[in-house]
This record gives C-alpha cells, sequence and structure tokens, in this order.
C-alpha cells in the first residue's frame, strides 16, 4: 500500500516566495542534475521547497502505511482459514515495514521518526484518505487489499522514478512486496467472485461501498499551477492525478468486469474515441470533508494510534537509557 | 504406538502454538515501536504455520483437516494452557509471556525432534530453528526493559509475577505421560517443567527479576482437559467468525 500524498494544488501564490531566496547557481546546477536523471541524496544540496514538498509526500506515505494497518489488521484475527490468516499477517507486517523504511527516507532530510508521529497523532499531518473509511467485511480487506493496492502501485511505480536517492529505493522494495499484495488481493476477490451466493454478494456490496474512496483515491485533477509544474520539474511528483486514475481504470475495470461485478457507476465507460475512461465525477467535497478529519473513521483511527503511542511510551523510554545511541539512516 | 496418546499430545500442543500466534498477532498495527509490531508479526505467523503442522500430523491419523480442527471446534475442545488465552495486557504481559511460553516452547521441540514418532521428529526439527529467533528476541528484550529504569523494571517484575501461576499450567500432565515416555515419543510434562526451570531462572535473575517465592507456586491447571477462561470462548469465536459464515465454502 498505500502511498498517494496529497499535495494541495492551490499553493501557486507562494512558488515565486519559495524560491526568490535560493541561490540562483546552485538552483540552476540541482535542476540539472534532475534533467540529467541523477539522484538527489541526503547531504547534497536541495532547495528549501524541494525539501518540504518531500518530507511531507514520504511521511505521509508512512502515515498511510501504518493506518492502513489499522482496517486490514482487524481482519486477521477473524480471517477464514490458515492459509488467508497467515498471509494477511504477512500483507499487513509488510506494510508496517513499509512505514518503517519510509520513516528513515524522511528522516534523511532532517524530520525525525518521533516529530512525524507526533503531527500523525495530533492531526496536524495527513495519511491517505481511503483509510477513513471502514472495513465492514471480510471482503472489504479483500476489495482493499486488491484495488487500493493496485492504486497505491500505480502510484509508486510512478514515484519511484522520482529524484531523491532514499525514497526511490525505499520504493522498489516496496513495490516489490507490494505486487505480491495485490496477487494475494486479486486471488481473495477471485475467490469470493466465484464463490457462493453469499460470498458473491459479500463481494460486491464491498465493491460498492469502496468504489468512491478509490475513485478519491489519487486526489482532485491537479490545477495546472506553477507549483505542480515546479513540483513535476523537480521530479517530486511523478505523473498527474487524472493520469493515474486512468491508468488504473484502464488495468482494473476489464477486471472487475470479467469477474462479473459490477462498477457503481452507470456513466463509466471508455471513450473509444478519446481511449479515456469517462465516470461520474466524484463527490470532491466529500473528499475534502473526510481529509479534513470529517470522516466516518478519522476520530477512531487516531484514537487508535495515539492510544498505541500512549501505552508504548514507558518501552520507548527505556529503549533511551543505556549506550546503544540511535543514528539517523545515512541513506 | 498410541495412537490417542499421541493425538492428545498434538492437540494440547498445536491448539497452544494457535491460541498464542493468533494473540502474537494482536499486536499488528499497536506495538510500542513499528519494529516490534513487526517482531510479535513474525512470531504469530511462525506460531500459526507450528500449529497447522501439528494439525496436519493430526489429519493424516484420522483427524479433520486443518482449517476444520482450528476453525470449527468450540472453546472446550480446545486443549491449550490458560497462559496463552489470556488477553495481551500491555506489552510487559505480553513479552514476559513469550519470553516464559518460548523457552518451554523451545525445550519441547527439541525433546520433539528425538521422538520415536518421525512425523513429529520431522517437523520438529524445522521448528526449533525458528523458536531459536523468538527466544533470542525474547532474552533480549527481558534483560533490555528489567534493567532500563525504574519504572520498566517495576513493570517486568509485576509482569512474571502475574504471569508466573499461568506459565506453571504449561505443563499440565495429560493422560499418557508414562505411555508417551515409555515409547520415546516424550519425555513427558514433568521432564520438561525441570529443564524450563533450569534455563529460565538464570536468565530472570540475570535480568534482576525475582521468580515468585516457591510457597505460591500454584500452577493455573485445566487448559488441557478443555476448561477455559471467557477469554478463549471470544477468541474462537472471532476467529472462526468468516470461516463459519459457510464452513463448507472455499474462502
Amino acid at each position: 500500500m498505500y502511498g498517494n500524498a496529497y499535495i494541495e494544488p492551490n499553493e501557486a501564490s507562494k512558488t515565486h516566495s519559495v524560491l526568490a531566496d535560493e541561490d540562483p547557481k546552485l538552483l540552476a546546477e540541482f535542476e540539472a542534475r534532475i534533467e540529467r536523471g541523477e539522484k538527489i541524496e541526503p547531504k547534497d544540496w536541495m532547495p528549501k521547497e524541494y525539501r518540504k514538498q518531500l518530507i511531507r509526500m514520504i511521511e505521509q506515505h508512512g502515515h498511510s502505511e501504518i493506518i492502513g494497518a489499522l482496517p486490514e489488521g482487524t481482519w486477521i484475527t477473524r480471517a477464514p482459514g490458515f492459509k488467508r490468516k497467515l498471509a494477511l499477517m504477512a500483507k499487513v507486517q509488510d506494510e508496517v515495514g513499509h512505514a518503517q523504511l519510509l520513516y528513515s527516507a524522511a528522516e534523511t532530510l532532517g524530520k525525525s521518526r518521533e516529530a512525524m508521529i507526533n503531527d500523525l497523532i495530533t492531526g496536524k499531518s495527513k495519511y491517505s484518505n481511503v483509510f477513513n473509511y471502514p472495513a465492514f467485511t471480510w471482503a472489504d480487506a479483500c476489495v482493499i487489499a486488491w484495488l487500493i493496492d493496485a492504486g497505491a502501485i500505480i502510484n509508486q511505480v510512478a514515484n519511484a522514478k522520482g529524484s531523491y536517492g532514499p525514497y526511490c529505493r525505499a520504493l522498489d522494495r516496496i513495490c516489490t512486496e507490494e505486487s505480491f499484495h495485490l496477487k494475494y488481493g486479486h486471488d481473495n476477490v477471485v475467490t469470493l467472485a466465484t464463490g457462493t451466493p453469499i460470498q458473491r454478494q459479500m463481494v460486491q456490496e464491498a465493491l460498492n461501498r469502496w468504489w468512491p474512496p478509490i475513485m478519491h483515491f489519487f486526489g482532485p485533477s491537479d490545477k495546472i499551477s506553477s507549483h505542480t509544474e515546479i513540483l513535476m520539474k523537480w521530479k517530486v511528483k511523478m505523473a498527474t492525478n487524472d493520469d493515474m486514475r486512468q491508468q488504473f481504470l484502464n488495468m482494473y475495470v476489464p477486471k472487475i468486469w470479467d469477474l462479473g461485478l459490477t462498477v457503481p457507476d452507470t456513466n463509466l465507460k471508455k471513450n473509444e474515441t478519446t481511449g479515456k475512461w469517462e465516470y461520474t465525477e466524484p463527490d470532491w467535497d466529500e473528499f475534502k470533508r473526510v481529509i479534513n478529519g470529517g470522516g466516518p473513521c478519522n476520530a477512531e483511527r487516531l484514537a487508535v494510534r495515539r492510544n498505541a503511542e500512549e501505552r508504548g511510551r514507558w518501552v520507548r523510554e527505556a529503549l533511551k537509557s543505556g549506550q546503544t545511541a540511535y543514528v539517523v539512516p545515512f541513506a | 504406538m498410541n495412537e490417542a496418546a499421541i493425538k492428545e499430545l498434538l492437540y494440547k500442543v498445536a491448539d497452544d502454538q494457535l491460541v498464542l500466534g493468533h494473540r502474537n498477532s494482536e499486536w499488528t498495527g499497536l506495538g510500542p515501536i513499528l519494529e516490534e509490531d513487526i517482531a510479535f508479526s513474525s512470531m504469530a505467523q511462525d506460531k500459526l504455520g507450528h500449529a497447522q503442522g501439528c494439525y496436519q500430523i493430526l489429519h493424516e491419523l484420522g483427524e479433520a483437516d486443518p482449517d476444520q480442527i482450528a476453525f470449527s471446534r468450540k472453546a472446550n475442545q480446545f486443549h491449550n494452557c490458560h497462559f496463552v488465552e489470556l488477553p495481551n495486557g500491555e506489552y510487559d504481559f505480553s513479552l514476559m509471556r513469550h519470553f516464559l511460553f518460548d523457552h518451554a516452547d523451545q525445550i519441547r521441540f527439541e525433546m520433539f525432534a528425538n521422538s520415536s514418532f518421525e512425523p513429529l521428529a520431522k517437523l520438529a526439527k524445522k521448528v526449533k530453528g525458528e523458536i531459536k529467533y523468538h527466544v533470542f528476541h525474547g532474552n533480549t528484550w527481558i534483560q533490555k526493559l528489567s534493567t532500563a529504569n525504574e519504572i520498566s523494571k517495576i513493570r517486568m517484575q509485576t509482569a512474571l509475577n502475574e504471569s508466573w501461576n499461568y506459565a506453571l499450567g504449561i505443563f499440565e500432565e495429560g493422560n499418557y505421560e508414562i505411555e508417551l515416555k515409555n515409547e520415546g515419543v516424550f519425555e513427558g510434562e514433568k521432564a520438561l517443567q525441570d529443564k524450563w526451570m533450569s534455563v529460565v531462572c538464570p536468565l530472570l535473575e540475570k535480568a534482576g527479576l525475582q521468580v515468585p517465592e516457591q510457597s505460591s507456586w500454584e500452577p493455573v491447571l485445566g487448559g488441557r482437559k478443555g476448561y477455559h477462561l471467557a477469554h478463549l470462548e471470544t477468541l474462537v469465536t472471532e476467529m472462526s467468525e468468516v470461516f463459519q459464515i459457510d464452513p463448507t465454502a472455499n474462502w
């Protein structure tokens, strides 16, 4: 899973000012390196805005991994049979491992894991909006594992070609693991969709519930702003939200239909002339409302995470004593 | 070979693994640090694999298949000890349970590796290689937290006090101790407990913890005979919730 960092598209007005105090010579060299396809490493010079956006993006991605472990994790204890129980444990464990990798990558930019987690539990930083929705049934967990992970892979494969070395390397490893999650999720959905009438109903209902959050997953259409342009030039943002959504629809809608499932959008079809998918515009007010804390599970997710942090504090305190000091990851 | 004796042995060992594996997995997403989340998940996966291995041997002896055994029985058909069914509580208790249980587990599977019952010996040779890491993990953390600061030391001592009698319940004897020993299948719970004491006590002492006074020892028994706390019922109901929607379906 799960990373799709939400970059506020309306920051265009700031672009001018954020670059104003950068050394033009260093900036030109930096941009030339990116242009040549070189990776930027932690000790290299970088514009303040580049650092800030990357921290925000990698951090959000890390948060999405640990918050995403909650809706799926609740199904570990209920997974039907050894095969599913073992696989789901391993999958969610991978996701937590991704958080660890991502926090390490973000730490190379100067923000500590503690500070990031603190910003998560106080609601200051965001995580993927999809996890503010509940996983009502086993089939919901299966749909998440297939389609949300699929969406995340599209996003992450794009970002893995970005410019910041530690993030790209973390993403390479994450994408390898995600490809197994996708197989796991697909296998689960196929099993339900080709199973008993009850199972088919479960998976169709789950798809109905998850379709709107899936359409929201890549974020609203990017406003073509100079800010977006700079982020794309710096290879922080690698693809537009609409392009990623189109790619997702193109890859997965036929697969969903193949299983005899119905996508709950009567307007969904591929325009053969343009090659683009047409769909009912997702409810972006709902998206905004949920991302700003008004979703069905925002409060609960953060409360669970806060509680875990609180209960584990004595362990972290205990780890501080002794000779072994924590070292910020180098790259 | 006494099949009833072997089955009884396999059921209790497998049920311990399944229930503790399930408990360990409940730490997923909630650990005190990400690394411990991951560690408990690894141990959970191993334990589940061990349970599956034991149920598979039972299946080959004519019992139901592993999924049916694990996901279709009632709580009173489980033979795990009470120790593993207790809720996770705080990290201190979970860690202490893991330390005490996994040392017993390691010795048990080392004994099994020499069992005259081939399928068990074969499984044990693989399993003990995995438990080695569980024990290593437990030892490291017990030592660290018991010596870190005043709060963590008190927490670990309290966890030990709360765990001890339950841990002694791991060694509740079955109906076939003599048969199993005579046939070379398993040396028995008494021998296992003696070895466990000789390993665990020095480690606790090294960590500055005190084993409760012997006069207070009162093993918590009954689990091996199917008597359980309400916690197991809750756990079993939750574990089999989806499977029971249709136990004949392919999930």
